[in-house]
């Protein structure tokens, strides 16, 4: 018997408890695990912290569960195309805190690789020197960025294999690499899964080995599409 | 032609062959339709593309080829996609030529503000705090005044600074300025302004030429 990690979405998210901190996957549209942020979202799962570049657009992948009153804490890069999470943080009802975007890969990384944190002299300008943890190094200044880790990685893949070995394709790939190395458990969505051996090992994104579960996208429905208003007109 | 379209064109001018450059949301973006024909340029995009191409035609859209403001796009012949942690090494590790950024505010020693209105405007930093202190050149694209007609350049930046001293050319609709180490100096002007409407809506000391200046 041939081992697979291929579950329904159903049983793979189950293990999501209210407070856990998620790191989903995305970059706007593109990445983002629109499946498993269903499954969430339908179990009731509620005061989360999400780590996600954006807070997608309003109606939309994770500001779904922000709307709903799920989500207590954002940590992204920006959140420019969600006016609404925006007001939110503004009216005391999200907290967002927000990073330079490759600083905040970086932290995740960090936390992926077994790193206690990173050293970056980006944004040292805006840092109370009093306050902050600067360290110098070979004459110049860094800050301590210390590693980020979620509870439970969200991600999503073009294809997977039963292994849960990746592939990813286009902008989809963003931020989904370094969250599947940084969280206790990795759940992966993907449009297509193959069995074992059907994958070139050399074209292997990224390997099975930080897979957990591989759940099969069943409805490519408007949530995978082309989003209208960012496509130019006829 | 629309002054966006107008600073966007004389923007492409500073483009070099083979050069690696990125492109800002806003004025910048517009560089596409004015990059040097027939010259190989390589645009990056930092949520994963290096050779980027144009804005994907009507019902060519593809759902997972986006750039950095969410609007579809494509590759040229040539072009790579990663991940954020391989597009930021690109951008931290040096890699960028040219990077044009908008701007709220410009200092008169080069410092950009162009991320936060503290209390009003918060989006976060994106890219933008990487791209302007570790691109190797960094050209800024914007109105010479805000939408209140107060001057954007500045002695000295208000607002939280995206990095300090990292600005090397500003394309106004009224002018090009270059920050050297004496200060701000005008080098061109948009075609019928006169020196010294620039001079009154630059709050920053402006050093300017003798003789006629070049037009774009």
């Amino acid at each position: 018997m041939t081992m697979s990690k291929l579950q329904t979405a159903a049983e793979a998210c189950r293990p999501i408890r209210d407070g856990a901190t998620l790191l989903v996957g995305g970059f706007g549209q593109p990445g983002t695990p629109h499946t498993l942020l269903g499954q969430v979202l339908a179990q009731g799962t509620g005061e989360l912290t999400l780590v996600k570049n954006d807070a997608n657009e309003p109606g939309l992948g994770i500001s779904r569960l922000i709307e709903a009153g799920r989500v207590c804490r954002l940590i992204a890069s920006h959140v420019g195309l969600n006016p609404l999470a925006v007001a939110m943080s503004h009216a005391g009802r999200l907290q967002i805190e927000v990073y330079p975007q490759g600083i905040l890969a970086e932290k995740i990384r960090a936390g992926g690789v077994g790193l206690g944190g990173i050293l970056t002299d980006i944004g040292l300008h805006l840092e109370n020197p009093a306050a902050s943890r600067l360290v110098e190094v070979g004459g110049i200044q860094y800050k301590i960025e210390p590693a980020l880790r979620g509870d439970i990685a969200l991600i999503h893949a073009e294809r997977a294999d039963t292994m849960g070995n990746l592939v990813f394709t286009g902008t989809a790939s963003n931020f989904n690499p370094a969250m599947a190395m940084a969280a206790d458990l990795v759940i992966v969505e993907a449009a297509e899964i193959v069995a074992a051996g059907a994958l070139d090992p050399d074209q292997v994104h990224l390997p099975g080995a930080f897979v957990d579960r591989v759940v099969l996208i069943e409805s490519t429905g408007s949530d995978y599409g082309v989003l209208k208003h960012h496509a130019l007109q006829a | 032609m629309h002054y966006k379209h107008r600073i966007a064109q004389r923007a492409a001018r500073e483009i070099r062959p083979g050069q690696n450059i990125n492109l800002g949301i806003g004025i910048p973006t517009l560089i596409m339709d004015y990059l040097p024909e027939g010259q190989q340029v390589f645009v990056h995009s930092e949520n994963g593309i290096w050779g980027m191409g144009r804005r994907a035609a009507p019902g060519c859209e593809q759902p997972d080829l986006i750039d950095a403001g969410a609007a579809y796009t494509t590759c040229v012949a040539g072009a790579a996609c990663f991940d954020t942690l391989t597009s930021f090494a690109i951008i931290r590790g040096g890699r960028i030529d040219l990077t044009f950024l908008g701007a709220l505010e410009v200092g008169q020693n080069g410092d950009l503000a162009n991320w936060i209105i503290p209390g009003k405007m918060t989006p976060g930093i994106g890219g933008g705090m990487e791209l302007a202190q570790k691109s190797r050149r960094v050209v800024v694209l914007t109105t010479h005044v805000n939408k209140s007609g107060a001057p954007k350049i500045l002695k000295t930046c208000s607002l939280p600074l995206t990095a300090p001293a990292c600005v090397g050319l500003i394309i106004t609709d009224l002018a090009v300025i270059e920050v050297t180490g004496e200060g701000l100096r005008l080098r061109e002007l948009a075609a019928g302004v006169p020196v010294d409407e620039v001079v009154a809506k630059t709050e920053a000391q402006l050093l300017v030429p003798a003789g006629q200046l070049p037009t774009f």
